[in-house]
């Protein structure tokens, strides 16, 4: 007896969905067996894992806050990812929003600008700063054929030496103490509090708002068709006369835009002024918090949740059960290798062979 | 030692994790998989290889472990993307993150050890010949290592009837299936050999260049050797050449500093970065070398039926 793959006609729908369940699922098994090979009880741990951490309205707030960057950036990589546009460098777009709109809030911080429009201007500067980033793996390879794979995440490097610079230099806080940070941004520069007692602000109402643009653009509007089909199918794209370079552009700079913004988004909120580092990573989990969304704006917004959680709960586990906080970063890329191989459903079926096959 | 000496010494070990690294990607394209995990294995090959080091205080046994760590690690990536045929993109960017978030898991209670490390070899007399000596007989004993590598795989691929198949499976595994060629059997071979080089080159930064084991120490170079096999457009030389012209990219930020030029480290450590790109799109910019070296089928999942 043995197994095989058979290919089915069309891709199953029901697998389609399935897969990350299963591969959350699986993920707790695997969180499971590693917990008990730490010598902790297993129980206790998750406890402190998944569920103490949203167990009050604070926690809860948290998770919000958390899954808002994830939300923005991941709905942005997605539509790049349905037509085969591989923008790796968010974390770099990321980076390059929040100095944009961070430099703003300090340059403007002290002026008579009111938050209704200063905050606004920083969401674009971060937009734009973190597109004209995104812009730069595009135009290498739509000029020079070049592997977005690659030059986004070089500059990722990049971007990350730059804020280092900044707040080790010319942006440092001169009463600081000497630690490498910007000052503090005005009250008129941080976004407002959406829940009383909690650190969530409005940049998640924001972030749901992204998600909806997206929902239409890519479910309703023709050129978000059009660049499905290119990632589908790219030889019958081609021959309708899909332009492939215009996808690629489009692709970017949407996750440039979005992980520009995810940064102001957190400059001006949760952190408040301009550190050497930005962002956990947000902008790597978001990767896999587009593929276990399927690149579907909606299954975004869930996975992006169930990935703020992972977040939470390393926190959780560092301080709980002197776990190492890299236990998230564990997690996050056990739920994405299972998350590929519980794909293989989705195109095929496994069958059982009752006599050995003639190879 | 006079300065330029110590700067090829430099440069020659600044370029080995790439040049391991790099000729195990080589292969593992040559057999048409595209595998991007090769941060992820040389930082979990850092990691294990520090750890069983400073454990066992053998730095061959750490190398050793190193390498069967990110090997192992490798056929994760071979069961999802060549059995179960998922997208070699997104499996490759999995087995990367996971990398980073499994050695800083690994690594934790290793952060502040301090370890002998791997020295340069001395032979007697030979080495302290004037320039030669150094030249020759100065290197880590790894270095030797990776130019062995090196003549291997060149006289693997092209010399001998293995690495012919190898080549057909990358070219067109339809053709090679059908003269009776298992085209799994033979990327999974690649895929571990490319792992176990990407652990080595991981070893070689936490024994031998540092010493010591950091958080993401890599910095990209896994990333930058997947740019190497491009710049050399799959041809074993150009990725020895391109490996030791980046290692001295990454030695100009300590030469500035060194002759005293004020500016600041930061912008100085984006060079490697920026060579990167640059030299990426300067050779991708020829798309018909290009296509012409890469091998066919890089990337696309093979159905035996």
């Amino acid at each position: 007896m043995r197994l095989f793959l058979e290919a089915r006609p069309q891709p199953s729908r029901i697998a389609a969905w399935t897969a990350p369940l299963l591969a959350t699922a699986a993920t707790l098994v695997v969180g499971f067996i590693v917990f008990k090979a730490l010598g902790r009880n297993p129980l206790a741990a998750f406890n402190a894992f998944f569920v103490q951490p949203v167990a009050s309205r604070y926690g809860i707030a948290e998770l919000l806050l958390k899954s808002t960057p994830l939300m923005v950036i991941a709905t942005g990589l997605a539509i790049g990812y349905r037509a085969n546009v591989w923008n790796i460098g968010a974390e770099g777009q990321l980076t390059m929003g929040a100095i944009a709109g961070g430099g703003l809030a300090l340059w403007l911080g002290e002026s008579e600008w009111p938050s209704a429009a200063l905050l606004p201007l920083m969401f674009v500067a971060g937009a734009l700063a973190g597109m004209a980033w995104a812009a730069i793996p595009a135009w290498l390879r739509t000029r020079f054929n070049a592997n977005e794979i690659l030059t986004s995440l070089m500059l990722v490097y990049v971007a990350t030496l730059y804020l280092s610079w900044l707040v080790h230099g010319p942006w440092r806080d001169p009463e600081g103490y000497n630690f490498p940070q910007s000052k503090l941004f005005g009250d008129a520069a941080l976004l407002p509090n959406l829940l009383a007692e909690t650190r969530l602000n409005v940049g998640f109402l924001l972030a749901l708002a992204i998600v909806g643009v997206a929902w239409v653009f890519v479910r309703r509007h023709i050129v978000g068709f059009e660049m499905r089909v290119a990632g589908l199918a790219p030889a019958a794209a081609n021959y309708a006369g899909i332009d492939a370079r215009r996808n690629v552009w489009l692709g970017m700079l949407a996750g440039g835009a979005c992980a520009g913004i995810a940064g102001v988004g957190e400059a001006a909120g949760p952190i408040g002024q301009l550190l050497p580092s930005m962002s956990p990573g947000y902008g790597f989990a978001a990767i896999i918090v587009a593929f276990v969304g399927r690149l579907h704006p909606l299954g975004v917004a869930l996975a992006s949740v169930l990935m703020s959680l992972l977040y939470l709960g390393g926190e959780s586990a560092q301080m709980n059960l002197a776990l190492p906080s890299a236990v998230t970063g564990l997690f996050q890329g056990t739920l994405l290798f299972l998350l590929l191989a519980a794909d293989v459903l989705v195109n095929y079926r496994v069958r059982v062979a009752r006599r050995a096959v003639a190879a | 030692m006079d300065t330029v000496t110590q700067l090829v010494l430099l440069s020659l070990a600044a370029g080995t994790p790439l040049v391991f690294a790099a000729l195990g990607e080589l292969v593992v394209e040559k057999s048409g998989v595209l595998n991007l995990g090769v941060e992820g294995m040389m930082l979990v090959g850092a990691v294990v290889s520090f750890i069983v080091a400073a454990r066992t205080q053998s730095p061959w046994l750490g190398v050793a472990a190193g390498a069967t760590a990110a090997a192992a690690l490798s056929v994760v990536f071979a069961v999802i993307a060549l059995t179960l045929r998922a997208n070699q993109v997104a499996t490759g960017l999995a087995l990367s993150l996971f990398g980073v978030g499994l050695s800083a898991f690994a690594g934790r209670d290793y952060m502040s050890v301090v370890i002998e490390g791997m020295t340069p070899v001395h032979v007697p007399v030979l080495s302290d010949l004037p320039v030669v000596g150094k030249l020759v007989f100065g290197h880590n004993p790894l270095v030797y290592v990776s130019w062995v590598l090196f003549a291997a795989v060149q006289l693997f691929l092209f010399r001998t009837r293995v690495g012919l198949v190898l080549r057909a499976v990358g070219e067109s595994p339809q053709s090679a299936h059908a003269i009776g060629y298992h085209v799994i059997a033979i990327r999974y071979a690649a895929v571990v050999f490319g792992g176990a080089c990407a652990g080595v080159g991981g070893a070689f930064l936490a024994i031998a260049y540092t010493p010591s084991w950091v958080e993401g120490m890599t910095a990209g170079r896994g990333w930058i050797a997947l740019a190497l096999v491009v710049f050399a457009t799959w041809k074993p030389w150009r990725v020895l050449v391109g490996a030791y012209l980046f290692g001295s990219v990454t030695l100009a930020q300590f030469q500035a500093q060194a002759a005293g030029v004020d500016v600041p480290s930061q912008l100085l450590a984006m060079l490697p970065y920026l060579a990167t790109i640059v030299v990426l799109a300067l050779i991708s910019r020829d798309a018909m070398a290009i296509r012409l070296n890469a091998p066919a089928s890089l990337g696309k999942p093979y159905h035996p039926e």
